[in-house]
């Protein structure tokens, strides 16, 4: 019953979302007004029906329905409640309907709270969103039915995959899902200002929240995504340039150059085009990288499974979406009036050279991730990992992180450099300063240097915007800008020493033995059996003990599941200020000993506090916007009332 | 901007497009073959993994006599799809071995129960070694093991009606 009852909100779902389309164009017509007053509404029932089938599916879940499909190919009736929840998203069909469920309620909150556009805007923006929806409809009621029964039920369920049986795995793809889809209203904001050619400073004020919530989810979700990572797969890196981890960048990175250019638009009505293309190329890459997940045409750690046919569904989607907004760009970017004019000193060139940056860093990623696509074409295999993503993004970065050290200090439309001498000489003298110091002292690889150098010349820089104004008046979005470029420098700093200063020791011990990892002595005393409730694990005790301190305890495992069999390593941690042990045990060698893999990662923890801090950023930020725009209309309407009394 | 640049996007895409669909018609091998074939058998000796059949070694395949080798689960749904198949291989007299692959005696007898019993002798993987032994990447997956205890044949994922005359062929190939 409680499939059926999905189902059927799913289907009248995708039945509003064609109502919405239907209504969103007519809107564009005039003496179709009653049909346009259908679209809010539409939009709004939509998501709340979504959420409804959504919900639907979690219930199924949480109580193991092996009579549906779904449920008895990724659950089990022995799993811990939450990882149950969790499994209902950590398949196809699953985050397929997460994704939709997303996207309706993000249309639904637009057709809900925002006022601020041209009302034929407004409709042009709910009708591409109900467009791209029901796509996305239909390719979930005709090729990927979450809610399908099984003839006959089944007798237990397959289990979900055991790495993905991990808190952090609760929460990183519902994150990294809100920021992919949140774009898509960025898109449909794109699509309606390109219809109805209405590319204003308002358009992008009214953009902006939108596109910085969704980039706000996806920070936090690929820094979730990385630190999952690195202790859950026990292979000791943060970040493998894996194609899954290049789909949640890309989006990222465009989202990122998006906010900043349609800050210039919002405050200086220039970059109209380059705003628009922005918005239409974040949300394409989170369709591409999805695609080029589900559809198998790579390899990736992160396997879903694998089906052509939905591979096609996906690729003739993102043909008509991602083709037709591109098409639609061509016809009508020309048309739309170019934008103020600004001198090379200013603030908006600044943004100008960053975004540029920020896109060739997206080009260098969809090329590398692309490439063994290209090269198996012609029968070559290849893989295309950190020596290429490293050195060449790096070539973009630097400059990137230069210009952004000095950008904020500048002053919008024309500025000069002799202005900004004194904080441009002070955050240089930081940079060199480390860098010879660290030359002197130690000898690490260029890249790493670098990193090193400039994320102390970024740190500082950082808080010059600060610098002479009254704090107390400063607006929320400025402190939000201040915090977010910190958390770059933080993540840099964490970067660098992390690839410059860790420490690897493989070792195999004896009970009773120890190994040396950096500062840290580590002993083995003991390896016992023990089990979870779909688990049984060896777990080893090791007593560790920092720079000759006072010991304590750590217990790694070798967990082997049953449902389905499969091993993991469940590796252990220590965390101190300035940097993590990390301890991972393998198997017995046969004479007695054990594997022990250890590593000591100086400032490792950084690179995942910095992405929280540019995260915090994010909201502050957004808390900004919000309650300015609050105050603007309250003002507003208060204007009218007087208007109207004096009336 | 210049105009022609406006198409720029649009070109890239095109192109990626054309790239993805060229590589989604083309058939991915997705399967893992084993290594082992051509093979013997890994030594090993494994314990029942019900009361009504015995246990299964290594030894037991070096009667002169080719065998299936069947690696399930009672956990595993294509497992329990390919019962009917395996049941027409046993009728048309191939003798069907199995190891249950980290499986649980009463859950092993009440899938044998449910959707018949087909082998001759059954032995326990608790750990999956002898699956991991013999290259086997997943259940269910069918060896075709000749009378020396080689491994000739591989058959990965569950067996369709089309492929039991294949492993009868290949059986019969294994006498030769």
């Amino acid at each position: 019953m409680i499939a059926e009852l999905g189902l059927a909100a799913l289907w009248l779902a995708a039945a509003l979302a064609a109502l919405q389309l239907v209504a969103g164009a007519f809107a564009q017509r005039d003496g179709a007004a009653e049909l346009a007053a259908l679209a809010r509404p539409a939009a709004i029932i939509q998501g709340l029906l979504a959420a409804f089938s959504f919900l639907m599916l979690l219930i199924l879940f949480a109580r193991t329905d092996l009579s549906v499909k779904l449920v008895a190919m990724n659950s089990h009736s022995a799993k811990p409640m939450i990882f149950k929840l969790s499994g209902a998203f950590g398949n196809h069909e699953g985050s397929m309907l997460l994704w939709i469920t997303v996207m309706a309620l993000a249309g639904a909150l637009i057709a809900a709270v925002e006022r601020r556009l041209p009302e034929r805007t407004m409709m042009a923006t709910l009708g591409a969103q109900a467009f791209v929806g029901l796509g996305f409809y239909a390719f979930l009621l005709f090729s990927s039915n979450p809610f399908e029964r099984l003839p006959e039920p089944a007798l237990e369920g397959m289990g979900l995959n055991p790495l993905l049986q991990d808190i952090g795995l609760v929460f990183h793809p519902p994150t990294l899902y809100v920021g992919y889809v949140g774009l898509s209203v960025a898109f449909s904001f794109a699509v309606g200002a390109l219809l109805t050619r209405q590319v204003t400073p308002d358009f992008a004020r009214a953009m902006r929240p939108w596109v910085l919530g969704a980039w706000i989810f996806l920070t936090l979700g690929i820094t979730a995504g990385s630190y999952w990572a690195y202790y859950e797969l026990g292979w000791g890196g943060w970040w493998f340039w894996d194609p899954v981890e290049n789909a949640s960048l890309m989006p990222w990175l465009a989202a990122t150059a998006l906010l900043h250019s349609a800050s210039v638009l919002a405050a200086r009505d220039a970059l109209r085009a380059w705003t628009i293309m922005l918005g239409v190329v974040a949300f394409s890459m989170s369709m591409v990288g999805t695609f080029l997940v589900r559809s198998g045409i790579l390899t990736s750690v992160h396997a879903f499974a694998v089906d052509p046919e939905r591979g096609t569904f996906i690729l003739i989607l993102l043909s008509i979406y991602i083709g037709g907004a591109l098409l639609l760009f061509g016809l009508r970017a020309g048309t739309v009036a170019e934008g103020e004019r600004f001198s090379v000193t200013s603030r908006e060139a600044a943004l100008v050279f960053n975004n540029v940056m920020l896109s060739a860093i997206l080009g260098i990623v969809l090329l590398g991730t692309l490439y063994p696509l290209v090269t198996e074409a012609f029968d070559v295999r290849v893989s295309v990992g950190p020596p290429y993503f490293n050195p060449v993004g790096a070539i973009f970065v630097v400059p990137m992180l230069i210009v952004m050290a000095v950008g904020p200090l500048l002053r919008w439309r024309q500025d000069s450099v002799a202005r900004i001498r004194l904080p441009m000489v002070i955050a240089a003298t930081a940079t060199l300063a480390v860098l010879f110091l660290v030359m002197l002292t130690s000898d690490i690889g260029i890249l790493p240097l670098l990193g090193l150098s400039l994320s102390f010349g970024l740190a500082i820089a950082s808080f010059m915007p600060l610098r002479g104004r009254k704090l107390r008046m400063l607006p929320l979005a400025t402190w939000g800008m201040v915090m977010a470029h910190f958390g770059i420098a933080v993540s840099l700093f964490g970067m660098a020493c992390e690839s410059a200063f860790s420490e690897e020791t493989l070792a195999a011990v004896e009970i009773g033995d120890s190994a040396e990892v950096g500062p840290w002595s580590v002993a083995l005393s003991e390896v016992r059996p023990t089990a979870g409730p779909n688990w049984t694990a060896l777990e080893g005790r090791l007593m560790v003990s920092y720079d000759g301190g006072k010991p304590r305890e750590i217990d790694p495992q070798s967990r082997n599941f049953w449902a389905p069999p499969q091993e993991t390593t469940e590796s252990a941690l220590v965390t101190r200020w300035n940097g993590q042990l990390y301890a991972v045990i393998g198997r017995e060698a046969g004479d007695g000993r054990w594997q022990l893999r250890l590593w000591w990662k100086p400032f490792v923890t950084l690179i995942w506090y910095g992405g929280v801090l540019i995260a915090l950023g994010g909201v502050l930020a957004l808390i900004g916007r919000l309650l300015n725009d609050l105050k603007r209309r309250s003002v507003k309407s208060r204007g009218a009332a007087r208007r109207e009394a004096q009336a | 901007m210049k105009r022609w640049t406006l198409w720029v996007p649009l070109a890239l895409f095109v192109s990626f497009c054309a790239l993805a669909a060229y590589q989604l018609t083309r058939p991915k091998t997705e399967f893992v073959a084993s290594t082992m074939i051509g093979k013997p058998l890994p030594e090993f000796a494994l314990r029942a993994a019900v009361a009504d059949r015995p246990a299964l070694s290594s030894a037991d395949f070096r009667d002169g006599k080719p065998r299936l080798f069947n690696i399930f689960a009672s956990w595993c749904i294509p497992c329990a799809a390919e019962a009917p198949q395996l049941e027409a291989l046993r009728r048309r007299g191939a003798d069907i071995v199995s190891v249950a692959i980290r499986d649980h005696p009463e859950d092993v007898a009440y899938f044998l129960a449910r959707y018949g019993n087909p082998y001759s002798k059954i032995g326990a993987d608790d750990l999956s070694e002898v699956q991991l032994g013999i290259g086997s990447s997943g259940v269910p997956e069918t060896f075709v093991i000749d009378g020396k205890g080689v491994i000739r044949y591989q058959h990965i994922g569950d067996i369709r009606a089309s492929d039991v005359p294949v492993l009868l062929e290949k059986l019969e190939e294994a006498r030769r």
